[in-house]
């Protein structure tokens, strides 16, 4: 990430962002209060023009931790991109849904849902994808416990730890 | 009127369920339901080592599993700056390449069957299946290879792989021919997929859709090109993309002609490799002795024969990964589905999902 889009977004969000780059990569921090508006700034400004969103990623750090999205942003026109990284409570993990402004963060979005059972507000369709409707849990999460039965189906046991 | 089509049809790549909302011929709206094939990949890779995901890489997108390796393997080097000997490159390049041949003949052969062309499906598993050999000769597997490892290979070429490779090249570059007189340029092919599914180069870039499905709509994107990894800057190699020859641009007989020039093109980068390639090196030579990345994350992507292959890897310093997502292409190709298909009859639906080459099992990983 260049120090310019960091300088324009940080004279039009003064509040939102958390933290700058660090020496592990080009990322940035916001809060999840303003990302809706910042995505819309982020796809809109001609001089960042963040047209294609690569990838939403959902980590969990641990029982004690928090929860983490993670935004791949990438500009056709400019070729440079940008990751966004925005901590969540882990009571209640809430964060703005950006699918209207790039349609393919409708799956992505379902799909850490799925996993994370993070909420997009705003969605229009936020259901479980990958899983069946009726699944109890989020899977991805490190505290998650594989059930031994599913509608009467054992499941077979996996190995607890790395040998 | 509710259609449902799948989980098991044979138009449907594997196990998808459509449920197509009609007014008589016409689809309004399409629900792809998808997560039959859900493997819970990214929960193994939380108990596996870095070197033990690379075999479930490979069952993901199990028609192009070379590609799959590759994009793994990259990211984790580049997280642990490796530099590796040239003829691994090499050797790494070629088997992608051969295998997105191998891809695109079985992504086009059975669009054909979709379309209700059975012949050219059998011209084409003929020549995949040479390569296929090509590939068996290499490292034992047929499908599922687990060949790049990283830091290196499995095993060095065998002897007379060059040679085998060469004889291919020679045998299957005319043969591209074949499938124009047989199905590309068809009359009845042409009517079922000009101007049919028309996606326009904004939707494709809004939807993430990436890959040949891009190209078709006519945007020149590579990341052979635009983001060179390993050494793809040496060869020389045109991107096509959808011109419109029989329709517009964006349909889904743009998708399928970019699909036969990249393999052409393919044919091009393999045996610009085969002559570049050195003949001498030790493809174990850095391999590292524990594979144990440092702390950080990586986002990165590699070209696959569906598109932009993406992992994000995080790693705490363990030889486990704390997280790997893998951004599959196909995915995202079939969220645009509903997008570009309605509108359409229901026989342009199966038309318009086979020129996408989705594979159920990246989808659901």
């Amino acid at each position: 990430m260049s120090q310019d889009i960091l300088n324009i977004l940080k004279n039009a969000f003064p509040s939102a962002i958390v933290e700058q780059e660090t020496e592990t990569g080009d990322y940035l921090e916001i809060k999840p209060g303003e990302w809706f508006e910042i995505a819309t700034f982020l796809h809109d400004t001609p001089e960042l023009h963040f047209d294609s969103l690569q990838c939403i990623t959902g980590v969990d750090w641990g029982p004690e931790a928090h929860l983490e999205v993670r935004y791949n942003l990438h500009s056709m026109k400019h070729k440079h991109k940008l990751e966004i990284r925005i901590v969540l409570d882990r009571e209640t993990p809430e964060v703005p849904s950006v699918e209207k402004i790039w349609r393919v963060a409708d799956w992505f979005e379902r799909e850490v849902y799925d996993m994370y059972g993070i909420v997009f507000t705003g969605h229009r369709d936020l259901r479980r994808i990958l899983l069946p409707d009726d699944w109890i849990g989020w899977p991805l999460r490190k505290d998650y416990e594989t059930p031994e039965t599913y509608h009467g189906i054992v499941v077979p046991k996996i190995k607890e730890e790395w040998e | 009127m509710v259609l449902n089509i799948g989980p098991q049809h044979p138009s449907t790549h594997g196990v998808l369920r459509l449920k197509v909302k009609t007014d008589g011929e016409i689809v309004s709206e399409i629900t792809p339901i998808i997560g039959y094939l859900h493997r819970c990949f990214e929960k193994h890779c939380e108990n596996l080592s870095y070197e033990q995901v690379i075999p479930y890489t490979d069952r993901c997108d199990y028609i192009a599993s070379m590609n799959n390796n590759f994009g793994y393997v990259v990211a984790v080097e580049e997280m642990m700056g490796i530099e590796v000997p040239e003829r691994v490159e090499f050797i790494r390049v070629i088997m992608a390449e051969l295998n997105r041949i191998a891809s695109h003949l079985l992504a086009l052969g059975t669009y054909g069957l979709d379309i209700g062309a059975f012949t050219p499906f059998l011209y084409m598993f003929r020549d995949r299946e040479r390569i296929l050999d090509l590939l068996e000769m290499t490292c034992g597997a047929r499908l599922l290879y687990n060949y790049m490892w990283v830091g290196g290979l499995s095993h060095d070429l065998p002897v007379g792989f060059v040679e085998a490779a060469y004889d291919f090249l020679d045998y299957f570059e005319p043969k591209v021919k074949e499938y124009n007189d047989l199905l590309t340029y068809n009359k009845i092919f042409i009517e079922r997929t000009a101007d049919i599914g028309v996606m326009p180069a904004e939707v494709a870039i809004n939807y993430g859709v990436t890959g040949p499905n891009l190209r078709g709509s006519g945007v020149a994107w590579d990341l052979r090109k635009a983001e060179p990894y390993s050494v793809y800057d040496r060869f020389e190699f045109n991107i096509p993309v959808g011109q419109g020859i029989v329709g517009t641009v964006g349909d889904c007989w743009d998708r399928y002609w970019v699909r036969v020039q990249e393999m052409l093109e393919s044919v091009k980068i393999v045996r610009q490799a085969l002559q570049q390639m050195p003949s001498e090196g030790d493809v174990h030579a850095a391999l590292p002795k524990k594979v144990r990345p440092p702390k950080g994350s990586i986002y990165k992507r590699t070209e696959s024969p569906r598109g932009d292959l993406g992992y994000y890897i995080i790693s705490t310093g363990k030889p486990v990964p704390y997280r790997v997502k893998m951004r599959s292409p196909a995915f995202t190709a079939l969220s645009v589905l509903d997008e570009i298909a309605r509108g359409w009859m229901i026989s342009d639906v199966l038309a318009i999902l086979g020129s996408l080459d989705i594979v159920l099992g990246e989808i659901d990983r």
